[in-house]
């Protein structure tokens, strides 16, 4: 917690502008990560990689995570008063409906410094559907650019001045991103040689069974 | 220039634009053996997942089980007995000659000496490969870490063979580095090939020996100092050039480094538990949270991210595999030589397809 908060006090200080926020991690790694806004991401990665003090000049992972809309409740205390004047305190449960984002992960050592503990950059798109667009941090770290690449196949999150966004696991033709929470898979693959009852099942659903006359032909 | 090419080491493929011999562009493609393990993982429990790391590298099964292990252990707060950490360790190293006897071995076919150099080195391998199945029943796929310990105990004799071992290797590499190491037709193919400078392979996020060879003195198990290894006495190995030679001299000299971490721990090794007690395998449910844990496996930094919700499955299960993002500049090494080369570099680099494509 205390480096990645001093970490964050320095940055607010040095960047005034920018919109920073600590994601605490609850759990007992406790390795804790920094909320960066888009505008700011790269300036602030690449004074990161620069600066002498911090001198993160090695990116390891980049991880794309899907988060779906979650329902949040929460106990509002309201003060009710009365008609003859007198207050009271209803507590009352809400649920709010968090919408859901895809976010960016980064996890950055120092190899000058011979770090050990992680710092944790974390960009996030604005929803999950019509705009999932990052910063790309390639320009800053070489090491981002497959695995961006990877998150932009696997998840739909499309960076910015990235030089070469293509897919890279999944073949070009491909539509969808397999890895996001609702992907459904397609129905329509081909027959297996050794067909289990589900996939026959999902066939016969996609593949409507023939009139009589065309099944008299065929057999 | 691939699939099925059978010196890309697997289903790799590289689009090369060439002007005469010399190749001007090269585009690696990958995904030929994509199963998305990371959606697999969490869709399954997080025991479930212990024996399919085995198939990520296949060729290091126990570093991948153990830096799993480690990310878990992260993650919901296990500790390790002591025993534990040194058979750990003794797997590790053990995995590592397996993994440089591969690729030295691999990297003289690729250079055309049609598989004697490669047989040799397959015969020591089969000997670690040997115990690894007299242990855990599987000479590859060997599923033997738990979070919070190890899943088997060695015997006695067990370890006896291993300080047998051990106490050969040495005769085996200078063997092997007497034939090899000043063959004309090693150093006329390698040395000066597929020069990497450090600022780029730090940027490039290179790890592991791909990463030393060009002089930047970073193994994790220094840096890190995970499970118990500030208290072995090795060195880290650095190359000059970071060309194809470096790279292969520096397997060579990480195998004699290894030799010296397992004889201190085959020396060692404590009597005692192998799992921790309070530790929990089965129907694992760590707390709300997430954790990054990495370990130097024997091609650079194999690491796990985790994200817990509290339930019985990961919400976020990834790997980030070490041959993959050193793939990221082999089109730098590769510009200005020729297919030859680009065949020896890669070989160089030390990638296991499973693991890359995932």
């Amino acid at each position: 917690m205390s480096s990645t908060a001093e970490l964050l006090d320095h940055l607010r200080a040095r960047f005034p502008d920018a919109t920073l926020e600590l994601v605490e991690n609850p759990g007992p790694a406790a390795q804790h990560g920094l909320r960066l806004d888009h505008t700011s991401a790269r300036l602030i990665a690449t004074y990161l990689r620069e600066d002498p003090a911090w001198q993160l000049d090695y990116c390891s992972n980049v991880s794309g995570v899907d988060w779906i809309d979650r329902e949040e409740t929460e106990k509002v205390t309201t003060t009710v008063t009365a008609e003859d004047g007198s207050t009271a305190e209803k507590v009352e449960k809400v649920t709010r409906t968090i919408p859901g984002y895809f976010e960016v992960v980064y996890h950055l050592y120092s190899m000058a410094r011979k770090t050990s503990e992680p710092v944790i950059l974390r960009l996030r798109t604005a929803n999950r559907t019509d705009d999932t667009v990052v910063p790309s941090l390639t320009p800053v770290w070489r090491s981002c650019e497959f695995q961006e690449r990877e998150v932009y196949d696997l998840y739909g999150v499309s960076f910015t001045d990235h030089p070469d966004l293509r897919r890279i696991l999944m073949w070009d033709e491909f539509k969808d991103h397999p890895m996001r929470k609702d992907y459904v898979e397609p129905d329509d693959y081909e027959y297996e040689p050794t067909p289990h009852a589900t996939v026959l099942e999902r066939a016969a659903k996609h593949y409507p069974p023939a009139s009589p006359a065309e099944e008299g032909s065929q057999s | 220039m691939g699939p099925q090419h059978p010196s890309t080491h697997g289903v790799f493929r590289m689009n090369v634009a060439l002007d005469g011999e010399t190749i001007v562009k090269l585009q690696p493609v990958f995904g030929y053996l994509h199963r998305n393990h990371e959606k697999l993982g969490e869709n399954t429990g997080y025991l479930q997942s212990m024996p399919y790391t085995d198939r990520l590298d296949y060729l290091c099964a126990m570093t991948n089980n153990w830096a799993y292990a480690l990310s878990v252990e992260k993650l919901a707060g296990f500790e390790v007995p002591e025993r534990a950490e040194y058979l750990r360790i003794i797997m590790g190293e053990l995995t590592r000659l397996v993994n440089h006897l591969c690729l030295v071995g691999f990297l003289f076919n690729d250079l055309g000496t049609s598989f004697t150099p490669l047989l040799y080195a397959f015969r020591e391998r089969e000997k670690i490969l040997d115990l690894f199945e007299a242990l855990s029943g599987s000479r590859m796929m060997v599923n033997y870490q738990r979070f919070g310990g190890c899943r088997v105990d060695p015997t006695p004799e067990w370890l006896d063979a291993v300080r047998a071992i051990v106490d050969r290797f040495p005769r085996f590499l200078d063997e092997y580095e007497t034939m090899l190491t000043g063959n004309e037709i090693l150093l006329a193919r390698t040395q000066g090939v597929g020069p990497l400078s450090p600022e780029l392979a730090i940027n490039a996020g290179l790890t592991g020996p791909v990463l030393r060879a060009t002089g930047v003195d970073y193994d994790i198990r220094k840096v890190d100092r995970y499970g118990i290894y500030d208290r072995f006495d090795f060195r880290v190995p650095l190359g000059d050039h970071g060309d194809t030679y470096d790279r292969y001299m520096l397997r060579i000299l990480e195998m004699r480094e290894t030799l010296k971490i397992l004889q201190q721990a085959l020396r060692d090794i404590p009597a005692g538990d192998i799992i921790a007690p309070k530790a929990k395998s089965r129907g694992l449910r760590p707390p709300a949270g997430e954790a990054y844990g990495r370990i130097e496996g024997p091609k650079g930094e194999i690491g796990f991210y985790l994200i817990s919700d509290g339930s019985a499955q990961p919400y976020r299960y990834r790997v980030r595999p070490p041959s993959f993002v050193n793939l990221t500049v082999l089109e730098d090494m590769c510009i200005g030589t020729t297919i030859a080369d680009a065949v020896v570099i890669l070989g160089s680099i030390d990638i296991v397809l499973g693991e890359v494509d995932r």
